[in-house]
């Protein structure tokens, strides 16, 4: 019976500069499992890599020999010393092999746990070897169920909900308020990743036009530029701001760049419709008392951080249910493993035989009465001797080496063949 | 048809636990039965009416269980139509307990007979009692879209997220309803007291006599119109129109019921005990 091994290190285990060494890009995923299916101690592989994480997901017959051969493989393939990254690399066997691929799946082992881009990650990881035809009977079922466990925990358990990032967290508020998106014109005041990130986000959820208000004009005109905006000048922002709906500052001001009465002037010329401040810049820009003007609402960073840090502390607190679904599901894929032993099989395939040749002889001998005990009898012998005579071939082909070296096919075919249970 | 009632009732009742299974636990399931169980409940509440008043040979509103009764159907179908036009769902948790309420109130009245069913008798009147019913409706879902649109603008503005947060829908939902129920609202009521004066005219020879049921009815009308004229004019959204909305449903409170009780007046026998 082969043993599910799994080689890899992450985002947890190994700084960048190390990942970035290790990550194989797609074409040279390829390449590698190419090489992987041409060595033979390597029996089933998967290989799977992201800027977080590589993972080598193998089913082999000899494990340590699998595991050295797949260190070398990679030191050599990526033409990086093995001592520069052996220390960072984890290794699981069996279960605990299954149990690590289904939380990677599920996003559980994720940097931003929850986080959905992984699945989708490992699915072409998964066809990829599928492709190169490197995954086999049990690497198939491991990654079947895994992906089936993945969808579950995603769907049983809130450990995807609410946003988890700063610009999502204002993203979502922004949905609280205004309902849709859509239409909706924004200003940036100043300039800044966050503040940039918010503003892509908000294009993607379809916003309307893009107002840029910089200290530096050129600079203000260039942002415009890349979000397809407008730019206008820093002391057009008050009268601009009766205009838009959503206004996100990230400036390097050391007082506020908007003041309370201002913008209290401002509600009126724009009729009270909803304005949001999302302040990402420290020192803040806005006057925080703006929140006590009616349909103005103030988030400074804070605020939003304090929204990630709740959403994260309830996406931890989904993940202890979606760790009890993995466990099960690790329990179930072991009965699975269990089947594919060589005695179960035999054990439950003469078992499943002999139980037909039983109930037919029974029919048999109720419609036969005029038979004496002895022919009864000689009968029964003759059927026991069938079961033994065409289980014989079968049963030996398992228990030696006949079917050379890959035995967890030919038991998976002969459980197919007979239909027999999984968990008996 | 008294079962029909009680069945309707039964129905209204279990809308209304639905819909705080679905507060609590945001199962779709739940609302879709909710909103199910509310249309059945609707369905034989209007069969119950419709015999009764064909019994009577008139309009069931003779006594305050019938008065009530109609209360609740017409939330009812105010209700379940702004349901299907705004697919907003949460609003079923202020609608229903109310209905289920305003159900039980009218189950537990007396049922004292019509002193003079001939006044009832016109068409005028009927269309009278279902406009304003039908308003009076509306004005009360915007109440509730108010008190909803107060909650999640709390928790909005403090920064507290809590139970309501996710729960409930944005604000500019809240609020677009909460306008059109007060536009449908104020339409019905303007036909209703239009109707009502016509009716006096040919009833009592007069348009208007100063009855204390017509003043506060001009006063809710007025109330109503200097809202949405406001709203139009000077931006009257949000907090300040949500707040207007429940302070508005309270003056119709008062013309409803406070004028009967307290101040007497020609609607007397709607409210009969």
């Amino acid at each position: 019976m082969r043993d599910i091994v799994l080689l890899g290190l992450n985002h947890k285990t190994a700084p960048v500069d190390v990942r970035e060494c290790i990550a194989f890009t797609a074409e040279e995923t390829d390449r590698a499992l190419v090489m992987l299916r041409g060595n033979p101690t390597i029996g089933e592989s998967v290989l799977f890599s992201t800027c977080n994480r590589i993972e080598l997901l193998m089913a082999v017959d000899e494990r340590d020999a699998a595991v050295r051969i797949a260190k070398a493989f990679i030191a050599e393939f990526k033409k990086v010393p093995l001592s520069q990254f052996e220390n960072a690399l984890y290794q699981y066997v069996g279960d605990e092999a299954v149990r690590h691929t289904m939380q990677v799946a599920a996003s559980l082992d994720s940097m931003v746990v929850g986080e959905p881009q992984i699945l989708g990650q490992m699915k072409e990881a998964y066809r990829k070897a599928t492709v190169e035809k490197t995954s086999g009977v049990i690497l198939n079922k491991l990654l079947h169920r895994t992906f089936m466990v993945a969808k579950k925990v995603r769907t049983e358990t809130g450990i995807g909900g609410h946003a988890v990032s700063i610009s999502y967290a204002a993203i979502e508020l922004g949905k609280k308020i205004f309902g849709d998106l859509e239409g909706k014109r924004i200003m940036l005041i100043g300039a800044g990743e966050m503040a940039e990130l918010a503003v892509d986000h908000l294009i993607r959820n379809r916003a309307g036009t893009i107002t840029v208000a910089n200290r530096t004009f050129s600079s203000g005109v260039e942002l415009a530029n890349r979000f397809r905006g407008k730019a206008i000048k820093f002391e057009e922002i008050i009268d601009c701001i009766s205009d838009v709906d959503i206004v996100i500052s990230s400036t390097g001001a050391p007082e506020y760049v908007l003041q309370k009465n201002q913008i209290k002037a401002a509600m009126k010329s724009r009729r009270n419709r909803s304005l949001f401040f999302i302040d990402i810049a420290v020192p803040r820009d806005i006057d925080p008392a703006i929140n006590r003007i009616n349909n103005a609402y103030v988030y400074d960073i804070d605020d939003l951080k304090g929204i990630v840090d709740e959403n994260i502390d309830d996406r931890n607190r989904e993940a202890v249910k979606a760790h009890r679904i993995i466990d099960e599901a690790v329990i179930g894929f072991h009965q699975w493993v269990d089947t594919l032993k060589v005695v179960p099989t035999i054990v439950s395939l003469r078992g499943k035989v002999e139980t037909m040749a039983r109930q037919e002889l029974e029919k048999t001998l109720v419609s036969l009465n005029h038979l004496s005990e002895s022919d009864k009898r000689a009968i029964q012998r003759m059927t026991g001797a069938l079961v033994n005579k065409i289980l014989h071939e079968p049963t030996d082909y398992l228990k030696k080496d006949g079917c050379r070296g890959n035995k967890s096919v030919a038991l998976d075919l002969t459980r197919k063949l007979f239909n027999l249970e999984e968990n008996h | 048809m008294e079962p029909v009632f009680i069945i309707a009732t039964l129905s209204y009742m279990l809308s209304c636990a639905c819909y705080f299974g679905y507060l609590f636990f945001q199962k779709a399931v739940l609302q879709r039965t909710a909103v199910g169980l509310m249309a059945t409940g609707f369905a034989l509440h209007t069969v119950s009416l419709v015999s009764c008043g064909i019994r009577a040979g008139h309009f069931p509103v003779n006594n305050l269980h019938e008065t009530l009764s109609v209360t609740g159907w017409a939330i009812a179908a105010v209700f379940l139509a702004f349901f299907f036009r705004y697919k907003l769902k949460v609003l079923g948790i202020y609608a229903a307990p109310l209905i289920t309420l305003i159900m039980i109130a009218a189950y537990q009245m007396p049922r004292p007979v019509s002193q003079d069913p001939q006044l009832l008798k016109s068409w005028w009147l009927a269309a009278h009692i279902v406009t304003i019913f039908l308003g009076n409706a509306a004005f009360a879902l915007a109440c509730g879209l108010g008190m909803l649109y107060l909650l999640q603008e709390n928790t909005i503005k403090n920064k507290t997220r809590g139970f309501f947060f996710s729960r409930l829908p944005s604000l500019d939902l809240l609020d677009t309803t909460g306008y059109a129920s007060i536009v449908v609202g104020f339409s019905m009521i303007t036909i209703g007291l239009i109707t009502g004066v016509v009716y006096a005219k040919a009833i009592w020879g007069r348009f208007w006599s100063w009855d204390p049921k017509e003043v506060w009815s001009a006063v809710t009308w007025l109330f109503y119109a200097a809202l949405l004229h406001e709203r139009l004019t000077d931006g009257w959204r949000g907090r300040r129109a949500a707040i207007m909305a429940i302070i508005g449903f309270c003056v119709i409170l008062f013309t409803f019921f406070g004028v009967n009780f307290l101040l007497q007046g020609h609607h007397g026998t709607f409210t009969a005990m």
